[in-house]
């Protein structure tokens, strides 16, 4: 299982990526390999806002279906349409495809994620 | 012994021994003594395949069918000929006695019917996808009022009093527990009051169902109720009689979102009621809300082409208590039937069923009016179904009619107090003119 | 046979025809003079263009393609694929029975309502329930049914803050979804290491917004859950309704009955235990029964007995209201009637009987090869995790589609949730000693398979009409009707 140095973690298995006050935000490969193969993500729209631990889009694979909650509170200012049509990238590189772009209200929320380190372990304890 | 029990008195006890039991007692030790019955079931005595025979031949005896009666009544369950090859094939037990087609391998005859069933729902209705069908009619209308529940994020929807009364009720019965509120909008001359629905629109509209043909049989104009809709960012939802479709436009064509409707008349007897199918068929858009199961092609590891129940995602024992509905099965075998009759009568078999259900339901009119005894109820354009009304208490001319042997009309006033005197006819493309004769006959002298 | 890989679309050539009508013998008039062009279609339905036989070979071909209980053994757990008696069909298709139009005299089905009368009845002394609705579609319409019916309990009690549900983790997919459909939240409880409810769990979740505990007994794992009484009175203690889900009833026939456990309201899959067959997903029939003060509470008509006649009595003023159109599937409902004629209450206790015998004796015959979570008796159904021997990575899908190159249907997989990789098998009584050795050996086969040549059940079936389908394919290309030139 991979994770990425200079990302936050969630402990629903989300990444995030900070870049200014936006924040990119994909699930990890633990995620991407607990589902199996990906079939559908239903995406978002632009402008829509959301509290941290808001549902923002259900990941679908051939035998189950997964919230994605948001990791901190903010407004979609972009969304990643190729996986409309190719949903399978996520299971081939989950951190080089995000899900969404969002405005970031209140950095702070930062600090409650953790780091890769910690992901690490965490994941480690969930077997 | 009993026939459908193998078990020999030597197999019991060397099945016993084998799981190391006494008795079959044994096997029931872990329920406790209180709360057994330790009595015999209050039950008939078993009867052999003769009894049964005939005492299930003394109750339907007791029954009128339709074999006997000349029938003209429909509302929603409807006389319509079904081809003998209909049941011949989708009796092969192969279909019947399997259960869902969970492991596709050796599913698909049923996987390949429900895709032809799809294939042929979204040809009658014009839409893009059609799921493996549901319970009935009226709870397919449920479940398209949810759907646009769901993709619009508001609360109400609006219901035309010209949509069958069983459906509206059902509607209101399980929209109380979703907190979803059912607003009627009224009639005018039996159609859908469109400057009314227009009075009713807001934003907490979500969708709006209206039947068509309606209840009264009547072929409604939604080129207005359309754009009302629309523009209100509501969906229309149309519930339609099949056969219809084998002459009237498609729901699609006038901007339906979602299209159901109850689809028994496609083959399906009329078995007192049930079980029938509902069809639910919607845009590409919408589909990802779509309730119930859908088959979708695929191939297998050869690359032949191969089918299998897709989109499960959205199901209840996958999502739980997120699932788009909880219903997990669909009317497999009505379905089959469905897909059977659509193809038997095919292409032109529909249209002709249709177009002589229309000829023979007007003629119809025009006999029992002649006299002006009865007059119609409404003066709209109409498919199979129609209202007449006169000075004499339908419920008596449903009773002088059943001493001639014919089913009468639905009366109407049991749903329309206002509606007095009134009678909804149905006439199929299995009456002949001199039922109709005698009918108009029997009718004229009550 | 199986190579039959046409659909109806592609063998249809324009101008055959499969239906014959007589002439219209009114006088026709022009359509467009009856029903304004506006409203008519231009183009006819396009629907394929085939001859009679073509419709027969097309229909037998693809039945060739599937596997049913008249086929050969079908131990799908949870799903009692018993024998579907031929003669239930019959009664069915008696023309007093097919031909009636739902909206008939009441005059005129008094045989069909005096059926549905005593199948109530009959349900209702197998249940120790007060009375049975035949209403619901299906055993999840049902459960919904059920759940209204608790919801209208309660608040017509005035007790409006009951708003969850308790569903036990090993529960059926359609619990926890019906119970969100009539309106609830929904509380998951973790069973006990047994499968069984775990009274400490239990109560920490109990209180005045809890409306009611969903429960199957048997539980899914095959297992009688013995503190059922305590169960109910912590559950009635606490103002709750228990709901018994009868997906399980065949274990239990003649000997214990729901209503005596302490269940208000339940219902029956007359699918499963009454033998009325599952036509490929449908359809089936839910019956709900309800204890005596809920009678009034079942959604209308109910049928009664008025003198000598039966009516449909839709004065019921605290009904849940309809749920379906007319009066359920009265044409499965005759099937279930014929069955329980057929057996008698004499009958239906050998059922359980010997649905349990069968159950117990292939579980034993199995569990020095595949794992059992838990070795004690079991009820009409069992549940292992997957096979003992984990080496070669061999999962319970391989397992069984393994089964499918022996001719058999597999058992329900990955199912409860609870047990990782579970095999439910439910073997039903109706299947002889020798069917139940010849599946036994089978498994046992497949399990030394796994052993010596891992990549045959990783790679199976290899024998079946088509093999392992490309499922992700299906979801994420969705092609779900059939379109010229695609």
């Amino acid at each position: 299982m991979e994770v990425k140095k200079d990302l936050l973690y969630t402990n629903d298995h989300e990444w995030v990526k900070v870049e200014g006050d936006k924040a990119y935000i994909g699930i990890t490969d633990y995620a991407q390999n607990s589902l199996g193969e990906i079939v559908y993500v239903e995406l978002p729209e632009i402008g829509d806002e959301f509290n941290a631990g808001d549902v923002f889009s259900v990941i679908e694979s051939v035998k189950a279906a997964s919230d994605s909650y948001l990791p901190v509170s903010g407004k979609v200012v972009e969304v990643n349409e190729e996986l409309s049509d190719s949903p399978e990238l996520i299971n081939e590189d989950p951190y080089g495809n995000w899900i969404v772009v969002v405005e970031l209200t209140d950095k702070s929320e930062l600090d409650k994620l953790m780091s890769a380190e910690e992901y690490e372990e965490f994941c480690s304890k969930e077997g | 012994m009993h026939r459908y029990l193998p078990h020999t008195e030597a197999d019991e006890k060397l099945m016993l021994e084998s799981i190391g039991a006494q008795s079959i007692d044994d096997l029931f030790n872990d329920i406790p003594e209180n709360l057994r019955l330790n009595r015999k079931l209050d039950l008939p005595e078993p009867m052999s395949e003769m009894e049964l025979v005939s005492h299930m031949k003394d109750l339907s005896t007791a029954n009128k069918s339709i074999d006997e009666l000349v029938c003209f009544l429909g509302a929603g369950a409807y006389d319509h000929y079904i081809p003998s090859i209909v049941k011949h094939l989708a009796m092969r037990s192969e279909f019947y006695t399997a259960y869902t087609p969970y492991q596709p391998e050796i599913s698909q005859g049923t996987l390949q019917a429900i895709f032809e069933y799809q294939t042929m729902i979204c040809n009658l209705t014009g839409m893009d996808v059609s799921n493996a069908s549901m319970y009935d009619g009226a709870t397919a209308c449920v479940e398209a009022a949810m759907m646009a529940v769901e993709s619009t994020r508001r609360d109400s929807v609006v219901v035309s009093s010209t949509v069958h009364p069983e459906v509206r009720e059902v509607l209101k019965s399980y929209m109380k527990f979703r907190d979803v509120k059912v607003i009627e909008v009224d009639m005018a001359d039996g159609v859908t009051d469109w400057e009314k629905l227009k009075a009713l629109m807001g934003k907490d509209i979500a969708g709006v169902i209206i039947q068509n043909p309606n209840f009264f049989g009547i072929i409604e104009d939604l080129t207005d109720i359309e754009k009302i809709v629309h523009e209100n960012k509501s969906l229309l939802i149309s519930y339609v009689d099949p056969i219809s479709l084998g002459i009237i436009k498609s729901p699609s064509e006038y901007g339906a979102d979602i299209v159901i409707g109850e689809g028994q008349s496609l083959g399906n007897s009329l078995n007192y009621g049930g079980p029938y199918l509902g069809f639910l068929a919607t845009t590409s858009k919408l589909m990802r809300k779509m309730p119930g199961r859908i088959v979708g092609q695929s191939n297998d590891v050869d690359g032949k082409r191969a089918f299998v129940l897709t989109l499960q995602a959205r199901e209840q024992h996958i999502r739980r208590y997120k699932a788009t509905s909880n219903i997990c099965s669909n009317q497999g075998l009505n379905a089959l039937i469905a897909a059977i009759y659509m193809i038997t009568m095919g292409k032109k078999g529909l249209r002709e069923v249709a177009v002589q259900s229309t000829q023979k339901a007007h003629y119809a009119l025009e006999q029992l009016t002649k006299t002006g005894k009865f007059k119609p109820l409404f003066n709209k354009p109409f498919f199979k179904e129609f209202a007449i009304t006169g000075s004499v208490e339908s419920k008596k001319v449903n009773s002088e009619l059943l001493k001639h042997n014919i089913l009468g009309g639905y009366e109407l006033e049991k749903d329309y107090p206002e509606l007095k005197n009134s009678l909804l006819l149905c006439v199929t493309e299995k009456r002949t003119k001199k039922q109709i004769d005698k009918l108009a006959e029997v009718m004229e002298v009550i | 046979m199986k190579d039959y890989n046409k659909l109806i679309f592609e063998i249809s050539k324009e101008g055959r025809i499969a239906y014959s009508l007589p002439p219209c013998d009114v006088d026709e008039k022009e359509l467009n003079t009856l029903i304004p062009d506006s409203f008519l279609r231009s183009e006819d339905v396009d629907l394929p263009e085939v001859s009679e036989v073509d419709v027969v070979r097309h229909f037998t071909n693809i039945s060739n393609k599937n596997y049913g209980v008249d086929t050969g053994f079908y131990p799908l757990g949870s799903c009692t694929m018993k024998y579907n008696p031929k003669i239930n069909e019959d009664m069915a298709n008696l023309s007093g029975f097919s031909n009636l139009h739902p909206y008939q005299p009441e005059d005129t089905v008094q045989g069909a309502l005096e059926l549905m009368y005593h199948l109530d009845q009959m349900l209702s002394e197998i249940t120790g329930m007060e009375r049975v609705s035949l209403q619901p579609a299906a055993g999840a319409h049902g459960e919904l049914a059920g759940l209204m019916i608790i919801k209208a309990y309660h608040e017509s009690r005035g007790d409006n803050k009951r708003n969850k549900i308790i569903v036990p983790d090993s529960a059926h997919g359609t619990n926890p979804a019906s119970a969100a459909v009539a309106g609830f939240e929904i509380i998951e409880i973790e069973s006990d290491k047994n499968g069984a409810v775990d009274l400490d769990k239990l109560k920490e979740v109990l209180n005045d917004e809890i409306a009611g505990l969903m429960l199957t007994n048997p539980s899914t794992l095959g297992l009688f859950e013995k503190n059922i009484k305590e169960i109910a009175d912590l559950v009635h203690e606490a103002g709750g309704l228990l709901y018994y889900d009868g997906a399980n009833t065949n274990a239990i026939m003649g000997i214990a009955r729901p209503g005596d456990m302490g269940f208000d309201v339940i219902h029956l899959n007359l699918h499963k235990t009454f033998s009325t067959p599952h036509g490929g997903g449908g359809p089936g029939s839910g019956p709900i029964g309800v204890r005596k003060d809920l009678v009034k509470f079942l959604p209308v008509p109910v049928v009664e007995k008025q003198g000598d006649k039966y009516v449909l009595d839709y004065d019921r003023p605290e009904s849940i209201g309809k749920i379906k159109s007319f009066y359920g599937h009265f044409g499965v409902a005759i099937k279930a009637y014929s069955y329980i004629l057929s057996m008698g209450a004499e009958g239906l206790k050998k059922v359980s009987e010997k649905a349990v015998l069968n159950a117990n004796y292939v579980m034993n015959k199995l569990k020095d090869h595949y794992y059992l979570p838990i070795d004690q008796v079991c009820k009409h159904e069992f549940v292992l995790g997957g096979l003992i021997n984990k080496e070669n990575n061999i999962s319970t899908l391989d397992v069984a589609k393994r089964l499918l190159d022996y001719g058999y249907h597999p058992p329900t997989v990955y199912f409860p949730l609870i047990v990782s990789e579970a095999i439910m098998i439910e073997p039903t009584e109706t299947e002889s000693k020798e069917t139940l050795d010849g599946f036994i050996d089978t498994m046992i086969k497949i399990a030394q398979e796994a052993d010596e040549n891992p990549e045959l059940l990783k790679s199976a079936p290899h024998n079946t009409p088509v093999r392992r389908i490309d499922e992700a394919k299906a979801a994420r290309n969705l092609i779900l009707k059939w379109e010229k030139n695609k």
